[in-house]
């Protein structure tokens, strides 16, 4: 029965080989991370320090200190600072989210903005905040009961079986929810239905610290722990049984999809459905790093990407302030026609 | 080596123990049954293949073993104790898997699929480790694809991307491997040359392989454990050349055939008859 016995021992020939071919792979992850960080703090310092009204470094840093600079504190503290720090905390979190749905779905238009999670985030929020008159935390919670709500209907009318099903009961779902949302509207006063609007496309310019810090609170729990569940993608990738053989646990890929939808809830909550953020990031930060899912460079592209398309909207054209929605949106939409149009809709199975 | 559980008599130099056993199994998909009451031991350290027609139940029972199925009723056991007693980690550490259609990932690397199967061998928070290292490189080696560590495996060979799979499986450094039909979508070459390569594995390293194969003649050649199943149970097991006659392929295949000796192997070999050609046998 046995034929050639190979060698005892792999010899340092394919140690070296082995070492190479990791190496290489960690660099480029590096390298990705690195890069988009710096992205991240020039789009951020370009929408803090720019603009209509020009903020030199030195008076930025005495703002920061406490220092009082005539004007310039006033509109760097209540608007410059916070959207931009807004739009980057809510960008990481779509980012994020998107990448996990994508990677844990295997399908690029399986993001939580193009399956109605997001919508039915938004949903939510404009239901506490026009029906049932709740502010802050309550209105994190309403977000985070629509999402989550989402999510189950569609899995549980799709079917165990993720894929095409999936997206096209959620395309479904995210246009019942647009309903909701406009069904809601038509019912808002002229106060609530500002805020309301919001929630169609998504929008960093009416914010405040509050808002901020509650996003800010929910991300500092709600990312560690993506990150520790997010290590059982390395097998929940292979597949189902591929996953199970390598003894992750039944259900982690769940759990990582429930956090995935929290995240968009919470992000939703802060600034509405930012268009196309979740779709865009993934797909972006995967070709920047040779085809392979990066959760950390997602999440940095959505932040870049929300942080410097807030920055266009403002300033794009001069008197008119698009809410940041309408420029990703106007990103994300040729994305998706060319995705469908290359078939890139699908992995193959080995 | 713990539990000690007879296996049938008939595979002779075959160390006669079983870590892994299947007793009493029912298995099936909601109220659907599809192996019924059905009890294998899996010899150690041999090479046991399961064969039978489509739909009978040989997949089903793999899946079971490897705790992708939990039964309806009997137990799955291994070392002992029922497998889904088990911490999925803890008997990913002793029994690997390599299902029939695993799922690469986009622009995965050899080296980093490879590299995945360390996973049950990696705590919560510890990192890439030596042993991690040595284990995927022999894997490499041993599979021959250690030239293809930095290559994308979506733009391998149906053949080459196999291989990597295998040592992906191999990486995990099991004493029981699992394979459900290894052997598909490649061509002749390639399938036996995967056989030899799990053959190799089993002389070398005293690896125990358990897999479900489609072709009965090579199932012959390279199982020192056969198993024929029909209708979700077992309908014959033991030394290939003891199992594999005219009257068990017509039972569980429902095909009429002559065996005769392999001239290479030494083992059965089925010649079907088929109707076309009735006249002249």
């Amino acid at each position: 029965m046995a034929t050639v016995l190979a060698p005892a021992r792999a010899g340092g020939d394919a140690v070296a080989t082995l070492r190479r071919a990791r190496s290489g792979i960690a660099r480029r992850r590096r390298l990705v991370a690195g890069g988009l960080s710096a992205l991240l703090v020039l789009a951020f310092a370009a929408r803090v320090l720019l603009g209509d009204f020009t903020v030199t470094i030195p008076d930025f840093l005495r703002i920061l200190g406490g220092a009082d600079v005539p004007g310039a504190t006033y509109i760097v503290m209540e608007s410059k600072l916070p959207r931009a720090i807004l739009a980057a905390l809510v960008g990481l979190a779509f980012g994020v989210a998107g990448a996990i749905f994508q990677a844990g779905l295997r399908n690029p238009l399986a993001s939580p903005d193009i399956i109605g999670v997001s919508a039915g985030a938004s949903a939510g929020a404009v239901v506490a905040i026009v029906l049932l008159d709740l502010d802050g935390f309550a209105v994190s919670a309403a977000a985070v009961i629509g999402a989550v709500g989402v999510a189950l209907a569609a899995r549980a009318v799709a079917g165990p079986d993720t894929g095409y099903r999936l997206v096209l009961v959620g395309v479904g779902l995210a246009a019942g929810m647009q309903a909701v949302i406009q069904y809601v509207f038509t019912r808002a006063d002229e106060y609530d239905a500002q805020l309301v609007l919001r929630w169609l496309t998504g929008s960093v310019s009416r914010v405040d610290w509050p808002t901020i810090r509650v996003l800010a609170l929910l991300l500092l729990v709600l990312l560690p722990a993506t990150a520790y569940v997010a290590r059982s993608l390395r097998a929940t990738e292979l597949g189902a049984d591929a996953a199970a053989g390598l003894g992750v646990p039944h259900g982690r890929s769940d759990l990582l999809l429930l956090l995935a939808v929290l995240l968009t809830g919470a992000g939703v909550a802060a600034a509405g459905p930012v268009a196309f953020v979740s779709f865009l990031a993934g797909p972006i930060a995967r070709s920047l790093n040779g085809g392979r899912t990066t959760l950390l460079g997602a999440g940095l592209t959505g932040a870049a990407l929300v942080v410097a398309a807030d920055y266009v909207a403002d300033y794009l054209l001069v008197d008119i302030n698009f809410p940041v929605g309408v420029v990703t949106g106007a990103l994300g939409a040729p994305f998706l026609l060319w995705l469908l149009a290359s078939g890139r809709t699908g992995r193959r199975a080995a | 080596m713990t539990a000690v559980a007879p296996v049938p008599d008939i595979d002779p130099g075959i160390p006669r123990q079983s870590r892994l056993v299947a007793e009493e199994v029912s298995l099936g998909y909601g109220d659907r049954a599809v192996v019924d009451d059905l009890t294998l031991r899996v010899p150690d350290r041999a090479v046991t293949v399961i064969v039978g027609a489509n739909a009978c139940g040989k997949s089903t029972l793999l899946r079971g073993m490897a705790r992708l199925l939990r039964p309806g009723s009997g137990a799955v056991l291994l070392d002992g104790t029922a497998i889904h007693r088990q911490p999925t980690r803890q008997v990913a550490r002793t029994l690997g898997l390599l299902p029939q259609t695993p799922v690469t990932p986009e622009g995965v690397t050899v080296a980093d699929l490879v590299g995945r199967g360390r996973h049950p061998h990696q705590g919560r928070f510890r990192r890439w480790s030596a042993d991690d290292e040595r284990a995927v490189a022999e894997a490499l080696d041993l599979t021959g694809t250690t030239g293809l560590a930095g290559r994308a495996v979506d733009e391998l060979s149906g053949g080459q991307r196999q291989r990597v799979w295998i040592a992906m499986a191999l990486a995990q450094e099991t004493d029981l491997l699992l394979l459900d039909e290894p052997t598909t979508y490649l061509d002749l070459a390639h399938q036996v040359e995967m056989l030899d390569l799990l053959a190799d594995l089993n002389a070398r390293r005293g690896t125990t392989v358990v897999m479900v194969l489609h072709d009965l003649n090579l199932a012959a050649r390279y199982a020192d454990h056969l198993v024929a199943m029909s209708g979700g149970r077992i309908a014959a097991e033991g030394a290939p050349g003891a199992v594999v006659t005219e009257e068990v392929v017509r039972d569980v295949f429902g095909l009429d055939c002559r065996v005769v000796t392999d001239p290479v192997s030494r083992t059965p070999l089925v010649v079907p008859v088929g109707r076309h050609h009735q006249k002249d046998s």
